[in-house]
C-alpha cells in the first residue's frame, strides 16, 4: 500500500518544529508501524535526509519505549503499543499524522521522541516496597490471597509508556500512578508503607507538572495493558485514607 | 541524564486528588440541595396555595429557635461555600490541565469521553452563570421579566408564560442533567467508591438516574406552564 | 538418576581434555592455558558458605567512599545498583533506554526457577544443580552452578518481600509450574510476564537508592570505552545519547551487566537496542571472550514474513505442553490450508523421533528438528528466500480435550499475540512457528567472583558465560540474572573493594584522556565517511551470514566462508557507511553504526569458535559431530574446556586460552533424549 504520512519533525527541545509530510510506498500489511518509519528511514538516509528519531526497543509491547500519536489516537487504532500495530490496521492512501506524545512533564527530545523520566521519579518517591536484600522473610511465610494477588498481578502488567498521559485531556498520569498503589496495596508486603507511598507518589506527580483526573476514561481506553479506570478509585481512596491518617 | 530532586515532605491536602475530592462533597452537596429544591417546585402542581405556604414555611421553619429565614440562611451559607470551593478547585484544575499540555496535538481522537465528561466545564460556567441569573430573578428580584408580584408562584407562572425565559431554565436544565450525568459518576470514582465493575456500572447508573431525575422534575414546570397546564 | 551419580567435589571425575583436531587452525594463536585464580574447593555443597565467609568485609564508613559504575539496568544490573546502594556504596546506573525499567529482562516470559521444593516433588538444590549442568551439556563449572541453585531460594523471597505479584494458589502460598521438559515443577511465574515482573521489582529497589542518594542514574547513556589504567579498570568513557557529549565517569569498579549479544543475527528475540559494543569495548581492552558461540536458539517464534522484518517475537515454550508439532508428509501439501490435510496426512515429527519426551525435547533440538523439516522442503507458511520458514503447532487436539476456555485462560494472551503480529487466530487455523535466536551463553569470562581477567572489572547476567554451559535451561535466564545482581556480586566485589580506597584518578590521565580521544575519533569516522549505505543494511546483511552458516546447524566449510565473507563485509563496512545527522545531537543512526561496527568484529570471533570447537553441545552443532542418527555428539577428550579468547590487536589473530572444566559433583554423561 501507499501512505502519506505527516510526521513531527523537531531538531530539539528549543526548536519549534512542524509536521513534514513524507510519500511511502510499497507498504506491506504484514509490517508493524515501526518496520514501515524503518522503511520510511531507510528511504530518507539514502536521499540524504536525516532520518526520523523515534523510541523503539523490544518492538514485542513490554518495553513501554515505543510512544507514538498516531491519528490523534494513542498507538494508533489498536488497543496495543505502536510496536505491535500492523499496517493491515491501515487502507491503501491513507494519510497518517504521527505527532510525539504532548504533556509539558514530557518534553520533545527530538521529533517523536519525548523525555519521561517523570515516571522515574514518581517511582523514586514511594513506588516500591522496602525491603533491603537479604532482609526478606520466607516467602511462603506470608500468604496472599489470590484474588487480591491476581488484580495486583493485573494492573502491575503496566508498562509505563505513558500512553495513559497522552491520550488524557488533562495530560494527567493518574492511571499510571493508580495502577502502581494499587500493585503494591493490594499485597500484604505493601501495607507499611501504604499511606506514605500514596502521599508522596502523588505529591511528586503533581509537582511533575501532570494535571488532575476527571475521571473521563480516556486513559484507560488507550491503555495497550488495559489497565481498568478502577485503579484511579483506588488511588482516591488510598489519598483520601491517607489524609485522615494525618498524611 | 541526571535524575532530578523527589519533593520531599508531600502535603497531600494540597494535592490535585484533594481538590477533587472537594469538588465531589460539595458537588453531593448540590445533588442534595437540588432535590430538596426540586420538592418545593413541584408544589406547584398543587397551585398557588399550596406553593406560596411551602415557600412561606421555608422561612418560619425551626422559629422560634431560628430567627424567620434562618435555615434559608444556614442553607445559603452552606450552598455559597460550596459553590466557591467547587468553583475554586474547577477553575484550579482547568488551569493546571491547561499548563500540563502548552502544545496541542494537530490531530486529536477521543475515544471514550462521553459527551457529558466532555463539557463539564462550559456546562459548569454556563451554570454558574445561570445560578446568577436565577439568583437575580427569583431571589433578588433585581430582573422581572414575569411581573414582580408578592407571591412566589405568580412571579414563577408569569416568568415562565415568556418563552425566551422557559427557554433558558430548559436550557439550564439540560446542562445540568450533563453535568450531574458525569459529575455524579466522577465524585463516586473520586471519592473512591469504584473500585470493583459493579460499582462502576451502579455509579454510571446513578449519574444517569440522577440526571433524568432532577432535570427532568425541574423542567416539568416551565414545560406545564408553556402548556398552559399550570397558570 | 541415581546417588551414585552424584559425588562429594572432593576429587577430580574427569581428566583435562586434550584437543587433537584443529579445524580454526590460521585463525587463530593458541595462548596460556586459564585456571580460575579463585575457584573454590572442597565439598560442593560448602565452597559458597565458605566463601562468603572468607571474602574480606568493607567498613560501613568505607563503602561511602567507594564507587562502582554498572553499565545496565536489567536483572543483573539493576539488582546489583540496588543491593550495592543499600550496602551503601556509591554507585553510578547505566543505560541506553529512556528508563532502567525498559532493559530487555522485561521481554522474558516463563518463569523463574528456585529449588524451593514447594511441591514436594523431589527438587533441592542438588537436583537443580544437576539438571542445570546437564541441561548445559556439561560445558559449564560445576562451583559456579552450584552456587546459582543454591541462592535461587533466596531471590524468591527477595522478590516476594518487594512485592512481585507472582502466580499463587487459592490458599495464598505461590504456585509453581514445570517448565522446559524438566520433571519437577520449580518455576515461579506471573502469568506470561515473569521477566517483566521480576525487572520491575529490582528496578523499584534501585529507584528508592536513587532517591536515598546512594544511586545515581544515567538514562539516555552508552558505554562506549572502558577505562584501564595499569591494567586496572578505573571507569568508563559513555556518551550522552541526548546531547551527543562523551563523558568520563571514573570509579574504583566497573560492573558490566550489559546483556547478551544474540542481536548479532540481526533477527532474534532481543530488543532493538541490545548490543556488544559495552563487552566488546572490553573484550578490545583486554577482557577474555568465553565461549561466544555458544547460541541458543529458541523453537517457538513466530516465522519471519518478510524482509522488511526487524525482530522475532518469541513465544513462551509453554504452549509446548499442550500444542502439538507437525509438518505435512508431502511437500505437495505445503501450500494446502493446514485444516484441509488428513491426519495420516501430516508428520507430528517430534513424537515419531522422541517417543519419551514429544513436543517437550531441548529447545535445540526442537529447533533443529523445524530446520530441518522446512530444510527437506517441507515447511509451512510464506516463501522467505528460498523455501517457507514455518512448522505448525497445532492446539486442535488441545482444544478438544481441554475446551477452547481452558486453552483460552493458559495462553490466551499468546495467542492474542499471534493473532495480532501474523492475522490468524490460532484457535482456528494453527500456529505456524519457527526457531529464532534469544539468547547467548557465551560473554565474557570471569573467575568464581564473576571477576574478568581485568582487576576491577566484573560481569554480571547474560553479559558473562558463567552459569549456563553450552545450553540454558528454560526459566534459567532470570534466575541467574537476579543470583548475580542480589546475592553473588554484592559477596564477591566486597573481597575486591576491601582494598580500597584506591587512588584517585584524574581525568587528565593519559588513559583517560586516550580512551575519551578513540571514541571521538570513532564517531568523527562514522560521519565522516560518507558511503552509500545505512548501518541497518550492514547488520541485515551481517545478520544473514550468521544465521546461515553460525546459527543452529555449523559446518567447518560453512564456517570458514562466514569468516570470509564478514571480513569482506567488514571492509565494506569501513568504506562504504553513510550516517546522517551530528555526534552532538540525539543519533540514532550513529548509535546503531557503532553498535554494527562491534557485531561484525564479535561475529567474527564467534565463527572461529566454532569453528575451532568440533563437536556438538548444547545449542552448538558441528554438522561434523554427529551420531547415525544425526543426533549431537561431544567429545569431552577433547573440548571439556572454556575456551577464553583474548583480544589478537587490530589486524591480529585472536589468542585462545584453554580453562578446563574438571568436575567433582557429577559425572559428565552423552545426553539423550530418545
Amino acid at each position: 500500500m501507499n501512505l502519506t504520512l505527516k510526521i513531527w519533525r523537531q531538531q530539539n527541545p528549543s526548536d519549534k518544529g512542524g509536521l513534514k509530510t513524507y510519500e511511502v510506498a510499497d507498504i506491506s500489511e504484514d509490517m508493524s508501524f515501526l518496520e514501515m518509519l524503518d522503511s520510511l528511514n531507510e528511504q530518507l538516509n539514502e536521499i540524504g535526509e536525516e532520518p526520523v528519531a523515534f523510541d523503539h526497543d523490544c518492538r514485542e509491547g513490554i518495553c513501554g519505549s515505543c510512544a507514538l500519536m498516531i491519528n490523534g489516537q494513542a498507538h494508533g487504532p489498536e488497543v496495543t503499543t505502536t510496536c505491535q500495530l500492523h499496517m493491515r490496521s491501515f487502507s491503501d492512501g491513507q494519510t497518517i499524522t504521527i505527532e510525539p506524545w504532548r504533556a509539558d512533564a514530557f518534553p520533545v527530545v527530538k521529533d517523536l521522541v519525548t523525555d519521561r523520566s517523570a515516571f522515574d521519579r514518581i517511582i523514586q518517591a514511594g513506588g516500591y516496597i522496602s525491603a533491603n536484600t537479604g532482609s526478606a522473610p520466607e516467602a511462603n511465610s506470608v500468604p496472599a490471597p489470590r484474588e487480591k494477588a491476581t488484580r495486583a498481578f493485573n494492573v502491575a502488567t503496566c508498562i509505563g509508556c505513558g500512553a495513559c498521559v497522552a491520550a488524557c485531556p488533562n495530560g494527567s498520569a493518574s492511571l499510571f500512578l493508580g495502577a502502581k498503589i494499587t500493585h503494591l496495596g493490594e499485597l500484604p508486603q505493601g501495607q507499611p508503607e501504604r499511606d506514605s507511598r500514596v502521599a508522596s507518589m502523588v505529591a511528586q506527580h503533581d509537582a511533575e507538572g501532570f494535571g488532575g483526573c476527571t475521571n473521563i476514561g480516556e486513559c484507560t481506553a488507550a491503555c495497550p495493558k488495559e489497565i481498568p479506570l478502577d485503579v484511579i478509585s483506588q488511588l482516591n481512596k488510598d489519598l483520601r485514607t491517607a489524609i485522615r491518617h494525618g498524611h | 541524564m541526571a535524575t532530578a530532586t523527589v519533593t520531599k515532605k508531600p502535603r497531600s491536602t494540597r494535592s490535585t486528588i484533594a481538590l477533587k475530592l472537594l469538588m465531589a462533597v460539595t458537588g453531593l452537596v448540590f445533588i442534595g440541595y437540588v432535590l430538596l429544591h426540586m420538592y418545593g417546585n413541584l408544589k406547584a402542581f398543587g397551585g398557588q396555595e399550596s406553593f406560596d405556604a411551602y415557600a412561606e414555611h421555608l422561612r418560619t421553619i425551626g422559629e422560634p429557635l431560628l430567627p424567620y429565614s434562618g435555615l434559608l440562611w444556614v442553607i445559603r451559607v452552606v450552598l455559597l461555600v460550596s459553590l466557591v470551593l467547587h468553583v475554586y478547585a474547577a477553575y484550579t484544575l482547568w488551569a493546571r490541565a491547561g499548563k500540563a499540555r502548552t502544545t496541542k496535538y494537530a490531530v486529536t481522537k477521543r475515544v471514550n469521553s462521553t459527551w457529558s465528561s466532555k463539557t463539564m466545564r462550559w456546562g459548569g460556567t454556563a451554570l454558574l452563570l445561570f445560578i446568577v441569573f436565577h439568583i437575580l430573578h427569583f431571589t433578588l428580584r433585581v430582573v422581572t421579566p414575569g411581573g414582580d408580584s408578592d407571591s412566589p408562584y405568580e412571579r414563577l407562572v408569569g416568568s415562565f408564560q415568556i418563552w425566551w425565559v422557559a427557554a433558558i431554565y430548559l436550557l439550564a436544565m439540560a446542562a445540568l442533567a450533563m453535568h450531574l450525568r458525569h459529575g455524579t459518576w466522577s465524585a463516586a470514582q473520586t471519592l473512591g467508591l469504584t473500585n470493583t465493575a459493579s460499582a462502576r456500572r451502579n455509579a454510571n447508573l446513578a449519574g444517569y438516574l440522577l440526571a433524568v431525575v432532577i432535570a427532568g422534575g425541574y423542567s416539568l414546570i416551565p414545560v406545564f406552564v408553556l402548556a398552559g397546564v399550570i397558570s | 538418576m541415581a546417588g551414585s551419580t552424584l559425588h562429594d567435589g572432593s576429587s577430580p571425575l574427569n581428566q583435562a581434555s586434550k584437543q587433537t583436531s584443529d579445524d580454526a587452525h590460521g585463525y587463530y594463536v593458541a595462548g596460556e592455558p586459564l585456571v580460575d585464580p579463585v575457584a573454590p574447593t572442597g565439598p560442593i555443597a560448602d565452597r559458597w558458605t565458605t566463601r562468603r565467609f572468607e571474602n574480606r568485609l568493607v567498613n560501613p564508613s568505607n563503602r561511602r567512599k567507594l564507587s562502582v559504575i554498572i553499565v545496565g539496568t536489567g536483572l543483573a544490573g539493576g539488582a546489583a545498583a540496588a543491593t550495592l546502594g543499600e550496602a551503601g556504596y556509591n554507585v553510578k546506573s547505566f543505560c541506553y533506554q529512556d528508563s532502567p525499567r525498559r532493559a530487555h529482562s522485561i521481554a522474558a516470559q516463563g518463569g523463574i526457577n528456585a529449588a524451593k521444593n514447594y511441591k514436594e516433588d523431589g527438587d533441592s538444590v542438588f537436583r537443580l544443580f544437576y539438571d542445570t549442568v546437564k541441561g548445559g551439556d556439561y560445558r559449564s563449572r560445576e562451583s559456579n552452578v552450584y552456587r546459582l541453585a543454591e541462592v535461587s531460594t533466596n531471590i524468591i523471597d527477595q522478590c516476594v518481600a518487594q512485592g512481585v505479584p507472582f502466580a499463587r494458589e487459592y490458599g495464598g502460598l505461590l504456585d509453581n509450574r514445570s517448565f522446559g521438559g524438566v520433571q519437577v515443577s520449580r518455576t515461579f511465574y506471573a502469568r506470561g510476564q515473569t521477566g517483566q515482573q521480576l525487572l520491575l521489582g529490582a528496578y523499584q529497589a534501585m529507584e528508592r537508592q536513587v532517591a536515598a542518594g546512594t544511586v545515581e542514574q544515567f538514562t539516555r547513556h552508552e558505554m562506549l570505552e572502558l577505562i584501564v589504567k595499569d591494567g586496572v579498570a578505573r571507569g568508563i568513557i559513555a556518551r550522552d545519547l541526548v546531547t551527543g557529549e562523551i563523558e568520563t565517569h571514573l570509579a574504583d569498579a566497573v560492573v558490566l551487566a550489559s546483556g547478551g549479544y544474540g542481536n548479532v543475527f540481526f533477527l532474534s528475540t532481543n530488543a532493538m537496542g541490545c548490543n556488544v559494543t559495552a563487552t566488546w569495548r572490553a573484550h578490545r581492552k583486554g577482557a577474555y571472550m568465553a565461549n561466544p558461540c555458544y547460541t541458543q536458539i529458541h523453537p517457538t517464534c513466530i516465522p519471519v514474513s518478510g524482509e522488511h522484518q526487524s525482530k522475532l517475537t518469541l513465544m513462551s515454550e509453554s504452549l509446548r505442553n499442550d500444542g502439538r508439532i507437525w509438518v505435512p508428509k508431502n511437500k505437495e501439501d505445503c501450500d494446502k490450508d493446514p485444516r484441509d490435510i488428513a491426519e495420516e496426512d501430516r508428520d507430528y515429527y517430534l513424537e515419531r523421533i522422541y517417543p519419551a519426551f514429544g513436543n517437550l525435547v531441548p529447545r535445540d533440538i526442537a529447533s533443529r528438528q523445524a530446520k530441518n523439516m522446512c530444510d527437506e522442503g517441507r515447511g509451512v507458511g510464506p516463501m522467505v528466500g528460498d523455501f517457507r520458514r514455518g512448522v505448525y503447532l497445532d492446539f486442535s487436539d488441545a482444544i478438544d480435550r481441554m475446551g477452547e476456555d481452558t486453552v483460552r485462560e493458559k495462553y490466551g494472551n499468546l495467542f492474542d499475540m499471534y493473532e495480532r503480529i501474523t492475522g490468524e487466530n490460532p484457535y482456528q487455523v494453527p500456529m505456524r512457528i519457527y526457531p529464532a535466536v534469544h539468547y547467548v551463553m557465551g560473554g565474557l569470562w570471569v573467575d568464581y567472583h564473576l571477576q574478568s581477567n581485568i582487576p576491577g572489572l566484573f560481569v554480571t547476567g547474560e553479559a558473562n558465560f558463567s552459569d549456563h554451559g553450552a545450553n540454558r535451561l528454560g526459566a534459567s535466564a532470570l534466575m541467574q540474572g537476579l543470583a548475580d545482581g542480589y546475592f553473588v556480586l554484592p559477596n564477591t566485589i566486597r573481597e575486591y573493594l576491601a582494598d580500597g580506597p584506591f587512588e584517585r584518578i584524574s581525568e587528565d590521565d593519559e588513559a583517560v584522556v586516550d580512551a575519551r580521544r578513540s571514541v571521538e575519533k570513532r564517531i568523527d569516522t562514522f560521519l565522516s565517511i560518507n558511503g552509500s549505505r545505512s548501518a541497518d543494511s550492514y547488520h541485515r546483511e551481517l545478520g544473514h551470514i550468521m544465521w546461515e552458516y553460525c546459527g543452529m546447524e555449523r559446518s567447518e566449510e560453512g564456517l570458514r566462508k562466514a569468516i570470509d565473507m564478514i571480513r569482506e563485509l567488514k571492509k565494506d563496512f569501513w568504506t562504504d557507511l553513510k550516517v546522517l545527522g551530528t555526534a552532538d545531537s540525539l543519533n540514532q543512526s550513529l548509535e546503531r553504526a557503532g553498535r554494527v561496527a562491534d557485531f561484525i568484529e564479535l561475529g567474527e570471533l564467534m565463527c572461529i569458535d566454532a569453528l575451532n570447537r568440533r563437536e556438538s553441545c548444547g545449542g552448538h552443532f558441528r554438522a561434523e559431530s554427529q551420531t547415525e542418527e544425526g543426533e549431537a555428539l561431544r567429545h569431552d577428550d577433547e573440548f571439556a574446556y572454556v575456551a577464553a579468547w583474548e583480544f589478537g590487536g587490530e589486524d591480529g589473530a585472536p589468542v585462545l586460552h584453554k580453562e578446563d572444566l574438571i568436575y567433582t559433583a557429577i559425572e559428565m554423561k552423552q545426553r539423550s533424549y530418545k
